[in-house]
């Protein structure tokens, strides 16, 4: 009984916000790794890209609640990412036809596409807190648990609880949808495998007549439609807040190098590894532990090995790691 | 004499604004036949076949293709003419499975171009039998392949090979060159730079050898093996 | 027009741009813009060592300032006696020991055959670990239970804190070294991303050890190199000499501070601007910048890249930090809190882009005109969002949003301005050479 007292608690504390959070990552480090495979640069302007996404479902799903419409016991947000990624969409693209086009056709050195994204992600910034402010939004509605802690100590009959929030279960449910189809995407239609081969090998694809514009085109389109899935996902599990979304870049860059850049699933590995490990390492074990460890050798701290406030350290540390004994992250990437 | 099916006539030019590599130099191809274009290191081989391909800008001179000026067509858009070509090195894409490749080869293409892969898979059966594996696992003739088979997969009218066999065995040479001979033989036009000079010009229709960029001896491949200024300069005695 | 007048003009706009404030809004705020603008080119001067000497990407710049304020509360402050006879040399016992692991971690990398090696590092790191923090907590409880209110800390040295601008860059220094040997070998964005983290971290790290510094309790009331304005006002030869210059005793004892600060500010810039300049034109300055343009090249010829790579990031971290223990004496408090990404690495980043990447000169003036526009782009936004809304009505929604916003506009102006300057004037308003 211990034993599965000492695992519900592991699974409610570690496993499914881990989890949860590890979708978001994924969803996050992919739309880097996409923009890094394609247009070869390290796009600092991403977590300001999600939270524009992020900031446009905020204000239409107000206008939905205030219009009535309501999912039932989804969130509202749902029905408004179609006009998030539109919004998004339509930011991004704005910004490479008047931004980094003039520099693609130049064919500056990726380092000067960095700086660019860094005035590109100060716009941004400045354009969301202009919107919104700064302060913090909730818009998640509709039904707050899948199963709640006392319902599932009802159904068990075990002292632990196990929580599972509309959030959690929507964040992994549609993080697997989305990149079932980017997958498909990817490998199964012409233009997926156009991008792959430009990502692979530029000049080639440009001598099989592959289009680069195009290709361009519909990376950042992809790009837009993840960052903002991802970003509301984060939204609706946590809250909004834009400064929140341009830290998230530390962990989302994490993720993306230590899978591999550049390379899709090992975006999403990434995402995982990061997302264990900062929840892992930040959580106080006594918890867990104290079903699991005979009594006389139970702990008697907390037995937190970092404070929470040090997960971006732990994201870093394994990023550290990664880069310098393994430089191409655990799926291979590829070194621009 | 009517013009050869294609042909750089009397070009001249260089990289960028750098100064000139080719000076009035001279490559065309027959219908059907093996061109090759070899000579010592530096002579300007890999630039003329660039530059009859659109990759250098001519100061001088014209490339025909078929009788008609293509002097200011993009590469890409040579390709859409009929013209195939396969680089040195990075000639494939690795991360992508051997079909992926054939597939990406063919992208110009709205038709069905199942026949297309299929005669690849004949002519290079070991390709069918990777066809699922990622390019970049196989070794470097079946790379070779590969990356010729993507050059085929336009159904080009003229294929242009820059060192084919640049870094693969003896044996794999020689059997690459049985291929780009069967290739010839289906009416296609070869056009290739090699630095294996002797076994090159023994398959050759016409071989040129280049000198600082310009056309030091032109003649059929056998004549030039036979000819003893060329084996003494360029063929090792 | 030549390189020199175009860099005198460029000043020359400073200094009307500055003086003109001083007319026309007050010489207070002049004052304010004035020595924020020396800090904030000593900043730009910082990190154009690193990427325009030598073309590191370093994006942590935060970081190097944020340990440059930690510094002037360690030189300055006094000592806390009863926290350090509580658990102060506990604290530092651990550190000691903490230290050591990872050292020994390193050893073992180094000399322990490589079946055994994963292990080994494993264990070091984990007994350590354990060790660490067995002798670390109880010290940081007992030291942060000492009047938490207003001390809970170890406190400085009690030095005089123009010491601490020194400091500052040698604490930046010692942070830059351990960096560098790790990171530097990277490839240029993701030396990017990894002092991003870095600054990350050593922000939390002030933010959460408040046996260090207070954390997010702050520090206040740091010790001044000048004396207080209340003590010159009550100081009637000070309001003589005030009344003198036709000012009230207020105004004077403020501007005089202000003043004080501007010319202590103007020494170091001074200094360190001339050691730059000697150095970009010296040898070691000429070697850098060859292997800024072509890295192969300069290694292929025998130059220890990495070497000089290592020395310059030290050499710009030291200089950043430096202009962070300025900025938090001129502050008079440290408020890790306050540190963030956009104003402290990003920011100096426009600064240096702008300016003239390369160029010593380039990156003052960088630093000086994109610090007067960070300050005033918001009452020239408040001027004209009052013109657009002038003709909606006083209760509208969208009117008080637009004002409300003004505040926010300028992210959006230093973006622009960076994205224009990249792309018309891509090597910046002074080019180098």
């Amino acid at each position: 009984m211990d034993v599965l007292n000492g695992l519900v608690a592991l699974a409610n504390f570690v496993l499914v916000p881990a989890i949860a959070y590890g979708s978001q990552l994924a969803l996050g480090a992919l739309g880097v790794t996409l923009v890094y495979g394609i247009l070869r640069f390290s796009n600092f302007a991403h977590g300001d890209s999600m939270a524009f996404g992020t900031l446009v479902v905020v204000l239409f799903t107000a206008l939905f609640q205030s219009m009535g419409i309501s999912l039932g016991p989804l969130p509202t947000a749902l029905l408004a990412i179609p006009f998030g990624i539109a919004g998004a969409a339509l930011l991004i693209l704005g910004t490479d036809r008047l931004v980094y086009r003039f520099y693609r056709a130049q064919r500056v050195k990726p380092v000067i596409l960095v700086i660019v994204s860094i005035g590109v992600m100060f716009v941004y910034e400045g354009l969301i807190r202009f919107i919104i402010g700064t302060g913090e939004q909730r818009f998640a509605d509709g039904e707050r648990f899948i199963i709640s802690a006392r319902e599932f100590k009802q159904m068990t009959g075990l002292r632990e609880g196990l929580a599972l929030k509309t959030t959690q279960g929507l964040t992994v449910v549609t993080a697997v949808i989305v990149v079932a189809l980017l997958f498909w995407f990817l490998n199964r239609t012409r233009t997926g495998k156009s991008m792959r081969a430009f990502s692979d090998n530029e000049d080639l694809a440009l001598l099989s007549g592959i289009n680069p514009e195009r290709v361009v085109m519909v990376t950042w389109l992809i790009v837009a439609a993840l960052a903002t899935v991802a970003g509301v996902l984060y939204g609706l599990d946590k809250s909004f807040k834009p400064f929140v979304y341009f830290q998230l870049l530390l962990p989302i860059f994490a993720s993306a190098i230590v899978g591999g850049l550049g390379n899709p699933l090992g975006a999403i590995a990434g995402g995982f590894v990061v997302a264990f490990s900062e929840v892992g390492i930040t959580y106080a074990w006594k918890k867990v532990l104290v079903y699991l460890m005979p009594e006389p050798l139970e702990p008697s701290g907390l037995v937190q090995l970092l404070s929470t406030d040090y997960k971006f350290a732990v994201s870093f540390v394994i990023l550290l790691i990664v880069l310098l004994f393994r430089p191409t992250g655990l799926f291979k990437g590829k070194a621009v | 004499m009517s013009d050869p099916y294609l042909i750089g006539d009397a070009m001249t030019g260089g990289y960028g604004r750098g100064a000139d590599i080719l000076h009035g130099c001279t490559i065309a191809v027959n219908k059907g036949e093996i061109a090759v274009i070899v000579g010592p290191n530096g002579a300007g081989k890999s630039t003329a076949m660039k530059a009859v391909f659109g990759m250098l800008n001519l100061r001088e001179g014209s490339v025909r293709l078929d009788g008609e000026d293509i002097t200011h067509l993009s590469p890409q858009d040579r390709v859409a003419q009929g013209m195939g070509f396969v680089p040195q090195t990075h000639n494939i894409f690795t991360s992508m499975t051997v079909e992926e490749n054939l597939e990406m080869g063919a992208f110009i293409r709205r038709d069905d171009f199942a026949d297309t892969m299929a005669q690849v898979f004949d002519l290079f059966p070991i390709l069918k039998e990777k066809r699922r594996q990622p390019a970049g696992e196989l070794s470097g003739g079946q790379r070779q392949q590969v990356a010729v088979g993507r050059a085929l997969m336009t159904q080009p009218k003229v294929l242009m090979l820059d060192e084919p066999t640049a870094g693969v065995s003896p044996i794999v040479m020689d059997e690459l060159f049985d291929r780009i001979i069967e290739v010839a033989r289906t009416g296609i036009s070869i056009l290739m730079v090699e630095q294996n000079a002797r076994q090159a010009l023994e398959i050759a229709d016409k071989g040129y050898v280049l000198v600082q960029g310009r056309n030091a001896y032109t003649d059929t491949g056998k004549a030039l093996l036979a000819d003893p200024n060329v084996r003494r300069s360029f063929l090792g005695g | 027009m030549t390189q020199h007048a175009r860099t005198a003009s460029f000043f020359a706009l400073i200094l009307v741009l500055i003086v003109g404030t001083g007319f026309v809004q007050s010489w207070n705020t002049a004052l304010l813009i004035l020595n924020m603008g020396l800090v904030s080119a000593v900043m730009a001067l910082g990190v154009n060592l690193q990427w325009g000497f030598a073309g590191l990407f370093n994006v942590g710049v935060m970081g190097f300032v944020a340990l440059g304020g930690l510094a002037a509360v360690l030189v300055s402050m006094p000592p806390v006696g009863e926290a350090w006879a509580a658990g102060g040399l506990r604290i530092v016992l651990a550190l000691v020991l903490g230290a050591a692991t990872i050292t020994a971690a390193i050893l073992a990398y180094a000399r322990v055959p490589a079946t055994w090696r994963g292990w080994a590092i494993a264990a070091i790191l984990i007994v350590g670990f354990f060790v660490y923090r067995a002798v670390f907590d109880p010290g940081v409880a007992a030291v942060e239970k000492i009047n938490p209110a207003a001390t809970g800390y170890l406190g400085g040295l009690g030095l005089p804190v123009l010491l601490a601008w020194p400091m500052g860059g040698v604490l930046a220094a010692g942070a830059a070294w351990v960096i560098g040997k790790t990171a530097l070998g990277l490839r240029s964005d993701y030396l990017a991303i990894a002092t991003l983290g870095i600054a990350e971290i050593i922000i939390a790290v002030m933010k959460n050890e408040d046996w260090l510094a207070r954390g997010v309790k702050n520090v206040i009331g740091l010790p001044r190199p000048l004396p207080y304005e209340i003590d010159l006002q009550n100081d009637p030869g000070f309001v003589e000499r005030a009344a003198g210059l036709g000012l009230d005793p207020t105004t004077a004892s403020t501007l005089y501070v202000k003043l004080g600060y501007g010319v202590y500010f103007a020494i170091v810039l001074v200094i360190l601007l001339v050691l730059a300049q000697l150095a970009l034109n010296s040898p070691w300055g000429r070697m850098m910048r060859a292997i800024r343009d072509n890295e192969t090249a300069a290694r292929a010829m025998g130059k220890n890249v990495t070497r000089r790579h290592l020395e310059i990031f030290i050499l710009g971290s030291a200089v950043c930090g430096m202009a962070g223990a300025m900025m938090t004496t001129l502050d008079s408090q440290l408020t890790p809190g306050s540190y963030q990404p956009l104003r402290y690495t990003f920011l100096i980043w426009v600064m240096v882009i702008v300016g003239g990447s390369g160029n010593n000169f380039g990156a003052v003036l960088g630093g000086f005109l994109i610090w007067f526009l960070w300050v005033q782009v918001e009452p020239l936004g408040v001027a004209l969002m009052s013109v657009i809304t002038a003709g909606m009505a006083e209760d509208s929604g969208l009117r008080t949003h637009l004002l409300d916003s003004v505040q926010h506009m300028r992210l959006l102006t230093m973006g622009l301005i960076l994205l224009i300057v990249l792309r018309f004037y891509p090597r910046g308003l002074l080019p180098e050479k």
